[in-house]
């Protein structure tokens, strides 16, 4: 009898031991490692004038203000560049989550542009940088112009490579290039290559720091610069505010690639900012079935 | 004697393998819904997973927060991003204890007593709901209140959208038995 009881109480310890295995690490290790895609590698579908490897989403159009005043360095009667402006008004509109179509109409030429961008390939812990290709036509729509039929046009091939390192850090190059079917001198070349080298880092979950360097590899006549941006990012629920200093008057491809003619280090420098703003047009209401 | 203890330890193992059950849950469905000034913010998960053992009663829940999803994925972007951070707190996760359930079958009105993390932060919590078991089956099922600043959730003044600031979670797990794999 004695055994027994023996026995008994050396089973009920293991029965106790054996209850309190721990429920979470049976839970842990058998949760499967889900493919994660990585999300907001940037706040907005631009970096600061280039744009970003984000599209919008599915159903989702995207109004944005490109705004650039005049430099820092054309003195108090033009105080300091506030008298001048340049607006680009876009729209862009998400078909698919990896398909964004988009129209603008800058004040620089009256130039109308049209782009369409795709994203080929998304950040995940099985892929590790977002590759998004992008190809826009801007035509110049001034009627001082002298310039017919094609000559209006410019296009823009880029493969937008980026990569979010981790929460805060996330960095882009840009392979581009820009046919402009007419240039203003025989020293410019119609076809350039260049590389847009953007990076983010949040400073908190709504404030950014966003930088941008577009070397043109293609020789140029000396009054033409490389693109230079310095901006803050701020996000606040429906509404991205971008605010920047650089030295590209245009917000669109041909124009701060290649037509750069300030000197950003000289004062060259346009105030500016984008006001992003984003609609859900199409709403996929998932219901919440019992 | 040797044939007691071999009948007595065999029985006692059969009793273990009725008793000392685990229950995994086989589908989860978890929504939260805050009803803020400008519109309602709601998102529903059914990634989550729990297992409840029978015979102590506890329970643990894990919630892979990047699977709520939101019918404006701009907010689920923010909810990620900006609320939740869940690149550095990437599940909530729930242990603790049902009271008012003897781990028998019927329905119960019971409570699950524990810690809930989330987003760093581990709060104590009780969740009243409703429990029914049969003999292969659990079904949990409850509706409570969380307050997202006890989660170190802060929302800032300047969003546009108003964030309230208790969100209702409304949750329904069905658990049927649990093999080892």
């Amino acid at each position: 009898m004695k055994k027994i009881k023996l026995v008994f109480v050396f089973l009920s310890f293991v029965f106790s031991t054996h209850a309190q295995e721990d429920l979470l690490s049976i839970l842990e290790s058998e949760s499967p490692e889900d493919k994660q895609y990585a999300i907001a590698t940037f706040k907005s579908t631009r970096i600061i004038n280039g744009q970003s490897i984000e599209t919008r989403t599915q159903g989702t159009l995207e109004f944005i203000i490109s705004h650039r005043f005049g430099t820092l360095n054309s003195g108090v009667n033009e105080l300091w560049g506030l008298d001048r402006s340049n607006i680009r008004l876009g729209l862009e509109y998400g078909i698919t989550d990896n398909l964004t179509f988009g129209v603008g109409r800058s004040s620089y030429d009256k130039t109308l542009d049209l782009f369409g961008k795709y994203r080929l390939v998304r950040q995940s812990n099985y892929f590790p940088i977002t590759a998004t290709f992008f190809a826009s036509l801007a035509r110049n729509l001034d009627n001082r112009a002298d310039e017919s039929g094609l000559e209006r046009n410019a296009y823009t091939g880029q493969l937008l490579l980026a990569r979010k390192f981790n929460d805060r850090l996330s960095f882009q190059l840009a392979p581009t290039m820009i046919q402009r079917n007419r240039v203003e001198s025989l020293d410019d070349a119609n076809f350039l290559l260049a590389l847009g080298i953007g990076a983010r880092y949040k400073i908190t979950n709504r404030i950014a720091i966003v930088s941008e360097y577009t070397p043109v590899f293609t020789d140029l006549s000396d009054r033409f610069f490389n693109a230079v941006a310095m901006g803050v990012d701020i996000e606040t629920g429906g509404h991205v505010f971008q605010l920047h200093f650089t030295n590209a008057e245009q917000s669109i491809e041909k124009g701060f690639i290649g037509e750069v003619d300030q000197n950003f280090w000289d004062g060259g420098i346009h105030y500016g900012f984008n006001i992003v703003r984003v609609f859900d047009l199409k709403s996929k209401r998932r219901s919440f079935t019992d | 004697m040797n044939k007691t203890i071999l009948s007595v330890s065999l029985c006692l193992l059969i009793i273990e393998a009725t008793y000392a059950q685990k229950f995994k849950s086989s589908v989860s469905h978890i929504r939260f819904f805050s009803d803020a000034p400008l519109e309602a913010i709601e998102a529903t998960n059914e990634a989550a997973a729990s297992l409840i053992d029978s015979d102590d009663r506890t329970i643990a829940m894990i919630i892979p927060i990047r699977s709520f999803s939101f019918k404006k994925k701009l907010m689920e972007e923010h909810f990620n991003e900006n609320y939740l951070e869940s690149d550095n707190y990437p599940n909530a996760i729930f242990k603790g204890k049902i009271v008012g359930w003897d781990g028998s079958e019927g329905v119960f009105d019971a409570k699950a007593l524990g810690t809930l993390e989330m987003h760093g932060v581990s709060q104590k919590i009780t969740i009243p709901g409703k429990l029914t078991k049969t003999s292969q089956e659990i079904v949990l099922e409850t509706k409570f209140n969380i307050e997202i600043a006890d989660y170190g959730i802060e929302v800032p003044k300047a969003v546009f959208y108003k964030i309230a600031e208790v969100v209702e979670v409304t949750a329904k797990l069905n658990y049927s038995v649990y093999e080892k794999n």
